[in-house]
């Protein structure tokens, strides 16, 4: 059941009225022009335990994303393809609104609006990442974690999500009797990505249309859309979210088309500062990939009864290594 | 109307075909419909004596039942709110409407869909009314064939009407989505299940407000705004009917 929330900050008229006068001006209350998105900072590898991670701060906003996977039975409608799962904490130390707890309708929005914005444009390889077809995929969980809000979680989660995946490392799987298990001591490569989405909210304040808004500024907002665009200009998802207002047909077109302008500034926040740590770990996982080669070239004598096993694993993980280039198996 | 398929076959059916109309090509649905034709609708208002206001709506096979209790004494009290109705609004489908059982549990897909439901009757519903209230939204989805949120949204704000409760206008929804490539009005659940995009819209039609949007699939920038050209046509349509049931009700009463 939803309910209406009661606000949970009161903005107080005074600085309501100034916030509107300004946007009159062209200007917001933090500076900004109306379409001025706050400073970016995305720290790939924030959590090395993680397959993947990044931290992103978009202005005082901060949000923690975590890559993990294993390996599960897929669904039976996609026996060829791994399963993606997005899942998004509020935790109660980002803001004094947020309550310990299960995800309330909030968090499950935000998490699903990102699962489809990656999930529609197949922005994760999922089908190279099939070890046994209808029996053992990868699952990849996206894991969203905001440390403060204030405000705009959809972009930035999206931001530290869209990192987290650029630079996670797919663990060795290596196959016993009964399926596969995960040794994350050694990688068979980066996870494949065949997009890179980012979203880009927004608000509707004082009826202008302002980008990335803050906590204070989507408090007073009339409601918000949620645009998600892929690294070839097309939109890739829309949510109109937040508010009891609406937008007019007019201002549905004219923040999309903003939203497909501006999707620029945080295509270029990930290359700057995802992208060469992407490089840095695809060396780094060729390198030690070398240094385990007599490893695996010379393999511990082993009964003839088990040797057909071994061969499976090395042609398995052969198969993985080559993933980004669209061999199959 | 409501055509059962089997989901397992690995391939996509294909689900346009392209005839000559009058020395035109037409693009044709797998149910004959054309891309802008919506599906048959029925709406009925004033459906349960108990509720203060009801509707029930069809879209072809998607069947959705509203009702609207209220507005009515906060309970518990301290969700009220001291300058107006607090709305609470549930979305949920029977575990016997779709092709697999649902648990009756609300699901994350449903819970969303409240919310995003929800926001979309406060942008309508004179709320600054009735302080210290609650009106209650149930829609039950009895059997899902495609486009069951904007469905729900139609009944819902026939049932507030329905319920005497003031608005600043109805709201008219429906889903336009891609499929092979082509802009079609009104999906189904077939179309969906293999649709490139899926678009629910819902607008105040005499405000020309969009009150709910949401878009699952990709699209370009010129086939969104022909989509949206497109859901525009459908809800005019639709409105129009909501009108029509309204005063079915209230005229045969007087």
């Amino acid at each position: 059941m939803s309910l209406t929330p009661s606000t949970s900050i009161i903005v107080p008229k005074l600085k309501r009225h100034t916030m509107e006068v300004l946007l009159t001006r062209g200007v917001r209350l933090d500076g900004r022009k109306l379409d001025d998105i706050r400073e970016i900072k995305i720290e790939p590898g924030y959590i090395e335990r993680a397959e993947g991670s990044a931290l992103v701060k978009l202005g005082e906003t901060m949000v923690l994303v975590g890559v993990k996977m294993d390996i599960v039975p897929p669904f039976l409608d996609t026996p060829n393809e791994g399963v993606l799962v997005v899942n998004a904490e509020f935790v109660p130390l980002a803001s004094p609104t947020f309550e310990p707890g299960p995800p309330d309708e909030n968090a499950i929005e935000l998490a699903r609006v990102i699962d489809r914005s990656l999930r529609e444009i197949k922005a994760v390889a999922l089908d190279k990442l099939v070890l046994e077809p209808g029996k053992h995929v990868w699952r990849i969980y996206v894991d969203i974690y905001v440390l403060n809000h204030d405000g705009n979680l959809f972009d930035a989660s999206a931001l530290a999500s869209m990192a987290a995946l650029m630079t996670t490392r797919v663990p060795q799987a290596v196959k016993v009797e009964e399926g596969y298990v995960v040794d994350r001591s050694r990688y068979a490569g980066l996870l494949p990505i065949n997009h890179r989405v980012v979203t880009v909210a927004i608000a509707k304040v004082a009826n202008k249309l302002i980008v990335d808004p803050t906590y204070e500024e989507e408090e007073v907002a009339d409601t918000r859309l949620v645009v998600a665009v892929s690294d070839d200009g097309r939109v890739a998802g829309i949510q109109k979210t937040g508010g009891t207002g609406y937008l007019t047909y007019d201002e549905v077109l004219r923040a999309v088309s903003l939203a497909l302008r501006k999707a620029a500034v945080y295509f270029e926040a990930l290359k700057k500062f995802v992208e060469p740590y992407r490089l840095e770990l695809e060396k780094k996982l060729s390198e030690s990939e070398e240094a385990q080669k007599p490893e695996t070239e010379l393999p511990r004598p082993l009964p003839s009864r088990e040797r057909e096993e071994v061969v499976e694993e090395i042609v398995h993980e052969e198969a993985l290594s080559s993933e980004d280039s669209s061999e199959e198996h | 109307m409501y055509k059962a398929m089997a989901h397992t076959s690995e391939s996509k059916p294909s689900l346009i075909r392209w005839e000559e109309r009058d020395g035109v090509k037409v693009a044709i649905r797998h149910d004959g419909r054309t891309p802008d034709q919506l599906r048959p609708i029925r709406m009925e208002v004033g459906v349960l004596s108990n509720a203060d206001g009801s509707a029930l709506v069809e879209y072809g096979g998607t069947r959705v039942i509203a009702a609207v209790y209220g507005p009515r004494e906060a309970v518990p009290r301290h969700v009220a709110l001291p300058d107006r109705a607090v709305i609470r609004c549930r979305y949920h489908m029977a575990p016997f409407s779709t092709e697999e059982r649902k648990t009756p549990a609300p699901t994350r897909r449903e819970i969303e869909l409240s919310k995003v439901i929800r926001e979309a009757l406060e942008a309508v519903v004179l709320t600054e009314l009735f302080p210290r209230t609650t009106i209650d939204v149930y829609m039950e989805v009895l059997q899902s064939d495609g486009g069951t949120r904007t469905a729900a949204l139609t009944a819902a704000s026939l049932a507030l009407a329905d319920a005497g409760i003031a608005m600043r206008d109805l709201v008219a929804a429906v889903a336009v989505g891609k499929v092979d490539g082509v802009i079609v009005l009104d999906i189904d659940e077939i179309e969906d299940n293999y649709a490139e995009a899926d678009m629910p819209v819902a607008m105040a039609p005499n405000l020309n407000r969009v009150l709910l949007l949401q878009l699952n699939g990709v699209m370009t920038h010129e086939e969104f705004t022909k989509a949206m050209e497109l859901a525009v046509k459908g809800i005019n349509t639709i409105y129009k009917l909501q009108k029509e049931a309204l005063r079915k009700k209230y005229v045969s009463v007087g």
